[in-house]
């Protein structure tokens, strides 16, 4: 297995740096139902890591644990060497974590660009009263980050609805200015719920090139679920597979292929 | 034909970003400004600035605050009136107290004082929303009035617990009282009505709107990207409750001159207020003139047609006009439920193409 702290260089030649997050014996029950039992992983710099599972192993659990929305009950989360203390959502975004959703979570009665923009509110410190007057710094401060926006905006191909309501799109397109709300923080880890989800095929080759693209781009260590092993296989560094909230399998898509405990997850177990 | 955004090109993020974007517009406003600040004070009477114009000045201020909670940041507000008598009775406080102090800065810290306020009545927003929100704020509206009632120190011990605006001048010209001239009340509103605009458009157009926005729309979500919500709602109450502050403020020294709370600001009041948000257009500050002028004009037009027009007897028009603007209001909705700031975009967008639409 890899060493904690040295990286490791991929079959394409990417370089994989040290542990961003670490997830500790994280335990998350709901009432008494268990969601997640005692798993532990890491996600290290660069890489990107899908977490894989039949529907209700709960991965979209692990993703709210690791976005800071549900406080497991047990286990510790390790970011950037830290232990995260109990914080609220919104102090997770500005400790650098960015995600998407599995139903799109856009702001429907804004534009593109404003969605989009919505991305960088992190980064934005003007007050109230010098906005009210939209004097010298705040004026600055809108542009730079509109000049932000405006590259991820070109980076993944919106440009041409920058000014449409996001009401007004369709189902594909939504999904791309949702990555593009999450990508213009600048996030150090980028969580992705489904991204796939719903997509033709087409849509999802596009939406693949762009994961892949933003990973080499700007190095954006990505954590995300999907349903579609074909894509998963293709896109991951590293996998982790769960099911029953338990943790069946962890390593590089060859490993996890050919484990059989995930095998018997997917394919079901013989009985004689 | 008329309006056109083509050849018309933006070479700063900067230049998109202004509050008209497209030359036309640009220039219409300046020509609207042009005209209330420099035509009218000259041609203007008591009828006039009376019926008409500082109605409208006041609740256009009245509704670009309440815009600001209900349409951009999507907390449902029944308070209207009770933060309009909390700006009127820190107004009216601040100009016994301070003789001295020019009534600009009365108005002023007349908003602010009602901004606070404001905030203390949207605490209840993080918990509750939409109609049970509307609730809550309804407390403030009773309370606000019971207060102005029963504390007798709000009124300076009056023996008929009405407050009356003393007389105040700016630059050597009486603005309140009795011998106010019709120009210099109009000038004196249409300031701060301008300045009230200026400043909801900049919030809006800029992060803190989008932060508001992002609440209205979707809040777990806003969460998720960082907007603190307590912060973000609180400085949508404050922000519209110093706008509504100061139209009470306005409406009680400028406009009537003497107030009795129970009557001037009333329930009634704020569902006025609401009812032009919503008809003028949710979530635009354009929306909240159109509907402080549909709403100020309406029974105006009305008079003129019943009782001018037709002859009817003043009562018979008085009552119909109740009926007549209950059912325009229901009409409206339903024809137009995104209000009048959305058939001004449809007219646009027709006009664009006009008279050649292919």
């Amino acid at each position: 297995m890899l060493d904690a702290s040295e990286g490791f260089t991929t079959e394409d030649g990417r370089r994989i740096g040290g542990v961003v997050m670490e997830m500790k014996n994280i335990t998350l029950r709901f009432g008494g139902v268990v969601a997640i039992q005692n798993i532990s992983f890491d996600i290290r710099e660069g890489e990107i890591r899908a977490i894989i599972g039949p529907n209700g192993a709960g991965k979209s659990s692990m993703l709210n644990v690791i976005s800071g929305f549900y406080v497991p009950q047990e286990g510790e989360v390790w970011f950037e060497g830290r232990q995260r203390p109990k914080v609220k959502p919104y102090e997770v975004a500005r400790q650098g974590i960015a995600r998407t959703f599995q139903n799109i979570a856009l702001f429907e009665g804004m534009s593109v660009l404003d969605n989009v923009m919505t991305g960088r509110l992190t980064h934005m410190k003007t007050g109230i009263l010098s906005q009210s007057f939209w004097l010298g710094r705040a004026e600055a401060e809108e542009t730079a980050n509109r000049e932000v926006a405006e590259r991820i905006i070109d980076f993944l191909e919106i440009q041409h609805i920058r000014k449409t309501p996001v009401s007004r799109l369709p189902y594909g397109l939504k999904k791309r200015v949702e990555l593009a709300r999450a990508l213009a923080a600048e996030p150090r880890l980028l969580l992705l719920d489904e991204p796939m989800a719903g997509m033709n095929v087409e849509e999802k080759e596009d939406m693949s090139r762009f994961i892949l693209d933003v990973n080499d781009e700007f190095g954006t260590t990505i954590a995300l679920i999907e349903h579609d092993m074909g894509v998963v296989m293709d896109l991951s560094d590293r996998v982790v597979v769960m099911d029953y909230g338990r943790k069946i399998g962890d390593g590089t898509p060859d490993e996890v292929r050919n484990n059989q405990d995930v095998i018997d997850a997917y394919l079901g177990v013989a009985h004689d | 034909m008329f309006y056109r955004e083509a050849g018309d090109f933006k070479t700063s993020y900067r230049a998109d970003s202004q509050t008209f974007p497209i030359r036309f517009d640009r220039y219409r406003y300046y020509v609207v400004l042009a005209i209330a600040f420099l035509v009218v004070p000259f041609i203007i009477n008591d009828y006039w600035a009376n019926a008409i114009l500082l109605p409208f000045l006041i609740y256009a201020i009245a509704a670009i605050g309440l815009n600001i909670l209900v349409g951009y940041c999507g907390q449902l507000s029944l308070g209207t009136g009770g933060f309009m008598a909390m700006g009127a009775y820190a107004c009216y406080k601040f100009m016994t107290a301070f003789p001295d102090l020019s009534m600009f800065i009365n108005v002023i810290l007349a908003g602010v004082v009602t901004a606070i306020v404001g905030m203390l009545f949207g605490l209840p927003s993080l918990r509750i929303k939409g109609f049970y929100l509307a609730v809550a704020t309804l407390a403030a509206q009773f309370f606000l009035v019971w207060l102005f009632n029963r504390v007798p120190w709000f009124y300076n011990y009056s023996a008929s617990g009405q407050i009356n605006a003393p007389q105040r001048t700016m630059f050597g010209v009486e603005i309140t009282g009795p011998l106010a001239p019709a120009w210099a009340t109009y000038l004196f509103c249409l300031v701060f009505l301008t300045l009230s605009a200026l400043i909801a458009r900049n919030l809006t157009r800029g992060s803190v709107g989008r932060k508001w926005m992002a609440i209205r729309d979707m809040d777990i979500a806003a969460e998720i990207i960082g907007v603190n919500p307590l912060r973000a709602k609180l400085s949508a109450f404050a922000v519209s409750s110093f706008f509504v502050g100061i139209s009470g403020a306005l409406f009680f020294a400028l406009y009537l001159g003497a107030v009795e709370v129970g009557e001037a600001f009333n329930i009634q009041k704020s569902f006025l207020i609401l009812f032009m948000v919503i008809i003028g257009g949710l979530g635009s500050v354009f929306g909240s003139f159109a509907g402080a002028a549909f709403m100020v004009l309406l029974p105006v037009a009305l008079k003129v047609v019943g009782v001018d027009l037709l002859g009817w007897p003043t009562d018979t028009v008085a009552h119909f006009q109740l009926v007549i603007v209950g059912a325009l209001i229901i009409i409206f909705l339903i024809a137009e439920p995104h209000g009048l700031a959305q058939l001004w975009r449809l007219a646009k967008e027709k006009l664009r193409l006009w008279p050649f639409p292919y």
